[in-house]
């Protein structure tokens, strides 16, 4: 080993180390902030290490830098701007967009690996040209199904794409196994020589990506990009065969297995297993013939003024925030009013269900944008026990999560899921524009109850009105 | 690198990762999801080396820079936005404690 080989050998050790420890820190909330930096930090040092490298060996040559710096300039400048700029609203589809283009870089660099071999040759007969052609497929498939899976995944949670029912024909099972086939096929010829096959590999594995995304219902999009994000990781890895890079093979890895166990915890959040998620369609499109639909008899609805003569008599109120919650982007306005009840003594706390929203954690960094103490955040088993020894219940744009139907209707196709006891309080309100169902489609028996009453409006224009009437009744004035 | 010792290191690499998360609260797995998707970035390394090693004026210098662009755009705007959304956790209670 020369010098050059040894800098680079210490120095990639030192960020898999540090990888390492980054996701371990984003793990717990004390760490994962510093966590977050120390692992960008790390793959600075990754790049200097590779650049030293190859200034200390081969050289770097002039036009090689040229291209390093546009493609370098080009992507960290849209990526700032496009993370520095949107709405913690849509952090989900942000995810799923970057995710997507991590996918798509794996995907080129196979590409032009295959096309235009930059790594040393090795002699015919030996294994290693099987194995370089081997993991450039695999980086290949694994690449494009994360590209074209991560932008479907984005276009659904921005609302550019709904759930059409034709995707959830039994038959699309069997297109995806055409196109995995073909996939399969295409990969074949590709390790045994057949070069123009590279492109059969690309269209057949997009294509599984897309056909494989679409059906997806919105409920389960999180576990989807968590899974694609491990996908991510395994694209990573591939690349890093072909290129030769433990470093890349070992972060890849990480970030692969690390994914899915996210994407475990996710589904189990939902009482789903991966296999459903993935292969069990969307619930709403499945549901609209079987029960659980059907009508409301019993909704009272009540207006502004009695929701906050009820809240001004509380002693405890519990927020049930949902997705609702986020499209309205009216957690300020709800932090107004949380202000003005706890001012008057009145015990606030948040109720958050693992799948409120459209990722794990969207409540959470949504309501902590509105400057909501992190410790009235309580998570569904901790808060459950408590709806019984609460006066009021505010439900703001959530649904299903706080369905009772998941708990007493066998037939429900939300049996099972874990939601939130709301009706076990003594007066629920849900804040909710109009009748229609939630994401899964399904009627939300909530609604009938005697002690549930339907405040119908938009969240953000509702929770100001409740602010003008909290103020008339002297609620929060010192 | 033969191809034996990089299997070991995908394999330790793979173990390595099971075993960095147990339990994560809910809180943190949008972020956590975020800044796992930011490290596998690290693509940009496998596209670095396909712009050094190309030949001149070979079109591997172009594909290898839009690769390393899509790369860094991942890279840079996912440790970001991650850190975006730490920052609100980290503005911690104190105030409401009155």
């Amino acid at each position: 080993m020369n010098l050059p080989d040894i800098i680079k050998f210490v120095i990639d050790l030192l960020a898999v180390l540090l990888l390492a420890l980054g996701i371990k820190g984003l793990s717990k909330v004390r760490s994962a902030r510093e966590a977050n930096i120390l692992a960008a930090f790390a793959m600075l040092l990754s790049v200097v290490g590779l650049l030293s490298y190859y200034l200390g060996t081969s050289g770097i040559s002039a036009q090689s830098w040229a291209w390093i710096i546009v493609g370098s300039l080009v992507g960290s400048l849209l990526g700032t701007l496009l993370a520095k700029k949107v709405p913690m609203t849509s952090m989900p589809e942000t995810v799923a967009l970057f995710n997507g283009f991590g996918g798509m870089s794996s995907l080129l660099v196979a590409i032009g690996a295959f096309l235009f071999p930059f790594n040393e040759v090795a002699k015919a007969g030996s294994l290693e040209p099987f194995i370089n052609d081997a993991s450039i497929s695999v980086s290949i498939f694994v690449g494009a199904i994360t590209f074209s899976g991560s932008i479907v995944a984005m276009a659904k949670l921005q609302g550019w794409l709904s759930t059409p029912g034709w995707t959830q024909v039994k038959a699309r099972h069997f297109v995806n196994v055409v196109f995995g086939v073909t996939s399969l096929v295409a990969f074949i010829y590709l390790i045994s020589g057949n070069i123009s096959s590279i492109w059969l590999l690309v269209i057949a594995s997009t294509l599984l990506g897309i056909g494989v995304t679409l059906p997806i219902g919105g409920a389960d999009m999180p576990v989807v990009i968590s899974l694609l994000n491990s996908y991510s990781g395994i694209a990573a890895a591939a690349a890093g065969f072909v290129v030769d890079s433990q470093l890349l093979i070992v972060a890849g890895a990480m970030v692969g297995a690390a994914g899915l166990i996210l994407t475990q915890v996710m589904c189990k959040g939902m009482n789903r297993s991966l296999v459903s998620v993935l292969f069990g369609g969307s619930l709403s499109a499945q549901t609209t013939t079987s029960s659980g639909s059907g009508e409301y008899t019993n909704i009272t609805s009540c207006s502004v003024e009695e929701c906050a003569l009820t809240l001004e008599a509380a002693n405890r109120v519990i927020v049930v925030p949902g997705y609702g919650l986020a499209v309205a982007q009216a957690q300020h306005t709800l932090r107004e009013v949380t202000k003005k009840l706890e001012q008057n003594g009145i015990e606030v706390v948040y109720a958050i269900h693992p799948v409120a929203g459209r990722m794990p954690g969207h409540m959470n960094v949504l309501l902590a944008e509105a400057d909501v103490p992190y410790e009235q955040l309580k998570e569904m088993d901790v808060v459950n026990p408590e709806f019984p020894a609460t006066d009021v219940v505010l439900v703001l744009g959530a649904n299903d999560v706080v369905n009772p139907q998941a708990k007493n209707d066998k037939s429900s196709p939300l049996y099972g899921m874990p939601v939130l006891d709301v009706q076990e309080a003594r007066t629920v309100f849900v804040i909710k524009r109009g009748m229609s169902a939630g994401y899964s489609g399904i009627k939300n028996d909530l609604f009938d109850l005697p002690n549930t009453s339907m405040v119908f409006g938009d969240a953000k224009k509702v929770l100001s009105e409740l602010i003008g009437e909290l103020k008339d009744l002297g609620v929060g004035d010192k | 690198m033969n191809f034996d010792s990089l299997l070991w290191v995908l394999l330790l690499g793979s173990l390595l990762g099971l075993e960095l998360i147990g339990k994560v609260p809910p809180t943190l797995h949008t972020p956590l999801m975020s800044g796992a998707n930011a490290i596998s970035g690290i693509t940009m390394l496998a596209a670095l080396t396909a712009i050094i090693k190309a030949e001149p004026n070979s079109p591997l210098l172009i594909i290898g820079s839009i690769s390393l662009g899509f790369a860094l755009f991942n890279v840079v705007g996912g440790f970001f936005v991650t850190d975006r959304m730490l920052a609100m956790f980290s503005r911690k209670p104190t105030k409401n404690n009155k």
